[in-house]
């Protein structure tokens, strides 16, 4: 039993003219401190599947358990509480909030979770360490460029010391360079601080990186595979 | 709730153009409303002041006299009257009245005249009499002589010092005849006084409209110490003294002018309301496009565990800020005018102006300074803001985070 465990899921959508099925019946298990890349074409279910263990989507049939909790039963409300919890985000487009600056978009997060001031101000400023750009603590996403953006959605992601973190397509805005700076960071905490990574990806340099790459296409896995050290 | 507070204030300047456009039709619709209705609270409350300075805020009459309007329907102010009525709280001042219609002769002429035997002191405490004189002197305490009002004197082509016979129907039935000498003229601006007004001493008028029952009266009119209590006075009065005597309000003797005010004010509040709507509209657009080119930042932050209870308090905060500048900047603005206003009232003409000359007053309109003027404002347009944010309200609640986040 792993810290995900995906039983049987499906997800159809069925407000187009013809049902398509999204997800068609995928069984899978995640172990802490892995670092796993979900890839497959475009359409082959691979965002809809992350964001259903994101509890941004509910499936159509099937289980999610995570902690023992199947969170396709929880409603509205709880699934917000346990995204905050449980889960951090790392989108494409980084969508930090751009009147935040990026301590404060780190700590929103700490806030969110009741922590105090103080606490929250020193574990944003850590984290924003962390990632390289403490220099740029007050600085607005507006003032930051797209690596430095994400690096700030990865601390962000961080913030709340989530059991795992859901990225879907975190590097397809960056350049080369800062790729491989964020890659670096995400692989020294999930080495460090052993924190499970599911990435979403089509970036070969992403792959490369992973240790665990699962294969999706039409909505059901077509390959897991685990590459050693 | 600070980084709540921050999101909202920063949000509003994040388009300050739109935030300043949005503040500045508020401030306009403020300040016009604040201005309209000052200006017309302040010369309603001009009118008020001038009817209930003549006729006091209460007036007690025998019973029967308000419906008929009698000579044999006055009263009789015995001390036991006068014991019960100055046991009562909250009357400050006690003006005794007797009135009778009669007819003025001087020479050849002759003309109807309306008599008012009142008690010289107390009469120019409240209603300044004295300074209508524009010829001659006011009547001294006991004083034999009578008061003529300009146009009168006119018309019998008397003057002071100058004899005139009064003649009509005394109390129970007795002839009311008398000659007085005229001891001073007197200008009222409302032409129908101007045209009638005969003012002689209390006692004076007694002896010669009811020379065989002493004190009688038509009315007393009653100043109160406390004038937002005059309903609870008028109640213990008219316990006080029975059903021998009726007690009546201002609002009662000067229905016209308390109906015209009415009128007036309801076609304010309609304006107002034109104002407001097109006000709640200007403030539901923006708050509307405030909410929709952020849903994606909005889904954002409920993806990443913020309550959707708190994002609309977010939007409320908003909201309101918007109002509250607007509204204190609205206030702000008109302030200086209104102030200046009120202390140098602007004159008016028409339907109003006539009504005011009717009761004695300088056709002008000063503007009011009570502050449930600036409060009512203050709390409708914030009213109005947050009904028009209980749709983007209801947007945040309902938004597909999946549908939001792809834009």
């Amino acid at each position: 039993m792993g810290i995900i465990d995906v039983k049987n899921l499906h997800k159809v959508y069925s407000d187009t003219k013809i049902p398509v099925k999204a997800v068609n019946g995928i069984n899978l298990s995640f172990q802490e401190g892995e670092f796993t890349s979900i890839v497959g074409p475009s359409g082959s279910g691979k965002t809809t599947f992350l964001n259903m263990i994101g509890g941004l989507d509910t499936p159509t049939d099937g289980e999610i358990i995570i902690d023992g909790k199947n969170i396709s039963q929880l409603n509205s409300r709880q699934l917000i509480d346990y995204r905050l919890n449980h889960i951090g985000f790392v989108f494409q487009s980084y969508n930090l909030i751009p009147v935040l600056t990026a301590i404060e978009n780190v700590a929103f997060i700490l806030q969110l979770q009741g922590k105090s001031k103080k606490e929250r101000n020193k574990r944003a400023k850590e984290l924003i360490d962390a990632v390289g750009i403490g220099e740029k603590l007050h600085n607005r996403p507006g003032d930051l460029s797209g690596g430095q953006q994400q690096r700030v959605s990865v601390a962000r992601a961080l913030a709340s010391k989530p059991q795992f973190i859901l990225a879907d397509e975190p590097t397809a805005n960056l350049d080369s360079k800062s790729t491989n700076d964020l890659l670096d960071i995400m692989l020294k905490m999930n080495k460090e601080s052993n924190i499970t990574f599911i990435f979403s990806t089509h970036d070969q340099r992403v792959m490369d990186k992973a240790r665990r790459i699962i294969t999706i296409d039409d909505g059901v896995v077509v390959k897991d595979e685990r590459i050693d050290d | 709730m600070d980084t709540i507070i921050k999101i909202a204030w920063r949000d509003l300047w994040r388009n300050k153009r739109r935030t300043f456009i949005t503040m500045g039709s508020i401030m306009m619709a403020v300040f016009l409303a604040m201005f309209m209705r000052s200006m017309q609270i302040g010369s309603y409350d001009n009118m008020i002041l001038a009817g209930v300075t003549e006729v006091g805020y209460l007036q007690v009459y025998d019973s029967g006299y308000w419906n008929n309007k009698s000579i044999n329907k006055s009263l009789v102010y015995t001390n036991a009257l006068k014991k019960k009525i100055n046991n009562v709280k909250n009357i400050s001042r006690i003006i005794p009245r007797l009135e009778l219609f009669a007819l003025g002769s001087f020479g050849n002429q002759t003309k109807g005249i309306f008599l008012i035997g009142t008690d010289p002191e107390i009469e120019d405490q409240q209603t300044h009499l004295s300074r209508k004189i524009v010829k001659g002197r006011y009547l001294k305490k006991n004083d034999s002589g009578i008061l003529l009002a300009e146009k009168l004197a006119k018309f019998l082509k008397a003057d002071v010092n100058d004899t005139i016979v009064i003649l009509g129907q005394g109390y129970q039935g007795i002839t009311a005849a008398g000659k007085y000498k005229v001891v001073g003229i007197l200008k009222f601006l409302a032409k129908d006084r101007n045209n009638k007004m005969i003012y002689m001493g209390l006692s004076n008028a007694q002896n010669m409209i009811s020379p065989y029952v002493p004190d009688v009266l038509s009315s007393l009119s009653i100043m109160l110490d406390k004038p937002n209590r005059m309903k609870k006075t008028r109640a213990e009065l008219q316990k006080a003294l029975g059903n021998d005597y009726e007690v009546i309000t201002w609002r009662t003797i000067l229905s016209e002018m308390v109906q015209t005010i009415q009128g007036d004010n309801a076609g304010g509040i309609i304006m107002l309301l034109i104002l407001y709507i097109v006000v709640g509209f200007g403030i539901f657009g923006t708050v509307l496009m405030m909410t929709l080119e952020r849903k994606k930042e909005f889904a954002v932050m409920v993806s990443v565990g913020m309550r959707r209870s708190k994002l609309s308090l977010v939007m409320l905060i908003e909201t309101f800020v918007i109002g509250l500048m607007g509204v204190l900047s609205g206030i702000a603005l008109s302030l200086p005018l209104l102030v200046y206003l009120h202390y140098n009232p602007i004159g008016v003409s028409g339907e109003i102006a006539d009504m005011m000359i009717q009761y004695n007053m300088v056709p002008a309109m000063p503007a009011s300074l009570k502050s449930y003027i600036f409060i009512n404002q203050g709390i409708t347009v914030l009213i109005l803001a947050l009904i028009a944010s209980l749709y983007p309200v209801i947007i945040i609640n309902r938004f597909k985070i999946l549908r939001a986040l792809r834009g």
